[in-house]
């Protein structure tokens, strides 16, 4: 276990990056601390997979170093940084059993022969195959074999970190539930610092403590599922996360309030003054339709009913905007205006999120 | 619904019927028909039965050939099954000089069985080729026409020359089927350099090399022009093998009647083979699929 340290990394697969735009995945300074679950989310072709083989070391970063504990790691290979590793597809060894596949790391490091028989058989409970632990690994089923992959990367106790590459696609979801909650609880076991990369916003705020987001190959946010929600440092952070992702308006800030084509927005906080493009930032949660002729001019285009709640679809000022409504209300007919409720708007200036004045950042 | 019956249809399967019968059929009983007649001139055939079967069954002469025949294909299975598997191995797995090694790699197997004897022929002969006056200047006492090992040095040397391409080409085509992720994979769980080829590279390409390893046993046990063209079946019959011993017996001596006994067992054993094979590789494939 160690605490891993991303220090002015950058990694492009070309060989001779011109622009910003070369680099897969762009500088990076980052302290993974010891013993801590993180996510790492984002959408697909944005890094993380990058990331993740730089850190196990099946990929050489373009620039920058990697500390292991304070030590240099960055040319060493990924058989000397001890790191487990889960890939998004299985790979079993079709021609050993299960439990030939379950060991097969811990002979590689010549454990004791006792000492794996009772550890692959802890892994195998773990896994909900010790069934199969005599039968050959060809043939298994796609989740089965995903399984035996995820048993491989747990079954060393003394790894530097877990690194998990979306390793539930191919399981089913009752499953996959099952293997997440088995997951944690290994986490909570063992203490292992792991990294648990997903495109799948449930998945990753469900499994970490801290949520790293990803866009277009730059680490744009690290916070807790709550901060992630509430206070998104980046627009990609808060169309990504929720369902529906964050409402944005064009917006004129000054002060206190925000013009919105001719209607005047209070924004709850002061801002000083912003260049570039700037826009407010709404989560559906924290809106609510009115009949009062107050608010933003909204036309309610469609209600989406998904049992919990409501999502109320409407257009607002030539721009599609989401609301969500408790199940029990009903959606008035006339409702043609929106209210923001102040507290919850975020602004942005081109794209990144802009604190008030007074807060603490 | 009901069919209409019209037996024309297989008027349909003449034309099939009729190359079947010219390729395979009538050859293959002119042969039969051979093996169990006798004629002592002027075209006229009597019947023997089982006469010839028997006596190549105890004829000294088949025996040896066979011997050398699985002798000969032994070694250079031997040789060229593991050389071509190190050489796909240590081949580029893209880029440039991926296609430039198998554009090199293809090379020998695009050359004529006759030319490549040519080749060996006068590449091996110690007044002119380049091999046998090299080696008589370095001090070995080399000479394919009269020495039994070096006739068999060389016919090897040139068997392996000629084919360990195509098991090569067929093991790196396998190789370059394992996805990136078990490589890493491996290189994850901490395995060794001979544990990624057990677990990982062989069982990938256990399915191509049985391919080759047939390809290369039915190709080198049906050997002619090669060792033919180069050792002629000498010195003595030290490289007959027994294509060179049944084109001798029925072309040379035109002794049809054991020839044709004689191919028809060669056939056997051929097809038992062949057989033996195809029942590994469908069970092979049948594991596989559980």
């Amino acid at each position: 276990m160690a605490k891993i340290t991303l220090d002015n990394l950058a990694h492009s697969y070309l060989p001779n990056p011109k622009s910003e735009d070369d680099f897969a995945l762009k500088e990076l300074n980052h302290d993974w601390v010891d013993g801590e679950a993180y996510a790492l989310l984002g959408a697909s072709g944005c890094g993380k997979s990058t990331l993740l083989n730089i850190i196990s070391g099946l990929l050489h970063p373009s620039q920058g170093r990697i500390l292991f504990d304070d030590k240099d790691v960055t040319q060493a290979p990924t058989a000397e940084r001890n790191i487990a590793q889960v890939f998004q597809f299985p790979v079993v060894y079709d021609t050993m059993t299960v439990r030939d596949n379950l060991a097969f790391p811990l002979r590689n490091r010549g454990a004791d022969p006792r000492y794996i028989e009772a550890r692959v058989n802890q892994i195998a409970a773990m896994i909900g195959m010790e069934a199969e632990l005599g039968r050959k690994a060809r043939g298994l089923t796609a989740d089965a074999k995903q399984k035996i992959s995820l048993g491989r990367g747990m079954v060393r106790e003394d790894v530097n970190a877990l690194l998990f590459d979306e390793p539930l696609t191919v399981i089913d979801p009752h499953m996959k539930w099952e293997l997440r909650t088995q997951l944690k609880s290994l986490h909570h076991e063992f203490g292992h610092t792991m990294i648990y990369v997903t495109h799948d916003q449930t998945e990753a705020l469900t499994f970490a403590d801290k949520v790293v987001v990803m866009h277009d190959g730059r680490v744009v946010q690290i916070g807790t599922p709550q901060e992630l929600f509430q206070r998104p440092a980046h627009t990609f952070v808060g169309y990504f996360i929720g369902s529906p992702g964050m409402n944005l308006l064009e917006a004129e800030v000054s002060g206190r309030t925000a013009r919105v084509g001719n209607v005047s927005v209070d924004l709850g906080a002061d801002y000083a003054p912003l260049k570039g493009r700037v826009q407010l930032g709404i989560r559906p949660e924290f809106m609510t339709l009115s009949t009062d002729g107050t608010g933003l001019p909204a036309r309610v285009r469609r209600v989406e009913d998904v049992g919990r709640h409501k999502i109320v679809r409407l257009e607002v000022m030539g721009r599609d905007m989401a609301l969500i409504a408790p199940e029990g209300d009903e959606i008035a007919a006339d409702a043609a205006h929106v209210q923001l409720r102040p507290e919850a708007i975020n602004v942005y200036a081109d794209d990144w999120r802009v604190p008030a004045k007074g807060e603490v950042a | 619904m009901n069919k209409t019956v019209n037996q024309k249809a297989w008027f349909l399967i003449l034309p099939v019927l009729i190359l079947v019968a010219f390729s395979a059929v009538i050859p293959l009983m002119t042969v039969v028909n051979y093996s169990v007649q006798d004629t002592f001139g002027n075209n006229k055939f009597f019947w023997v039965g089982l006469e010839w079967f028997d006596e190549m069954l105890h004829s000294e002469r088949m025996w040896d050939a066979l011997w050398r025949q699985l002798l000969f294909s032994g070694i250079i299975l031997a040789i060229e099954v593991p050389l071509g598997i190190f050489v796909a191995l240590n081949m580029p797995k893209k880029g440039f000089w991926a296609s430039f090694c198998l554009v090199l790699m293809s090379l020998p197997l695009l050359i004529p069985w006759n030319v490549v004897g040519t080749i060996w022929q006068i590449f091996g002969r110690v007044d002119i080729g380049l091999l046998g006056y090299g080696l008589a200047k370095l001090g070995v006492d080399y000479n394919y026409t009269q020495n039994i090992f070096d006739a068999w040095v060389t016919v090897i040397v040139m068997d392996v020359w000629h084919w360990t391409s195509l098991v090569a080409l067929l093991a790196y085509a396998g190789l370059q089927s394992i996805p990136d992720a078990y490589y890493q994979a491996a290189k994850i769980d901490q395995a060794s350099r001979w544990a990624v080829f057990r677990y990982i590279e062989l069982p990938k390409m256990a399915g191509v090399l049985m391919i080759a390893i047939l390809l290369r046993f039915m190709d080198s046990f049906m050997i002619y022009t090669e060792p033919f063209v180069v050792t002629g079946g000498g010195p003595g019959n030290a490289t007959t093998f027994l294509s060179i011993d049944l084109v001798k017996m029925a072309i040379g001596q035109f002794d049809l009647g054991p020839a044709a006994a004689f191919s028809l067992m060669y056939n056997l054993v051929v097809l038992s083979i062949c057989w033996v094979f195809y029942t590994v590789m469908t069970q092979m494939d049948k594991r596989e699929g559980v």
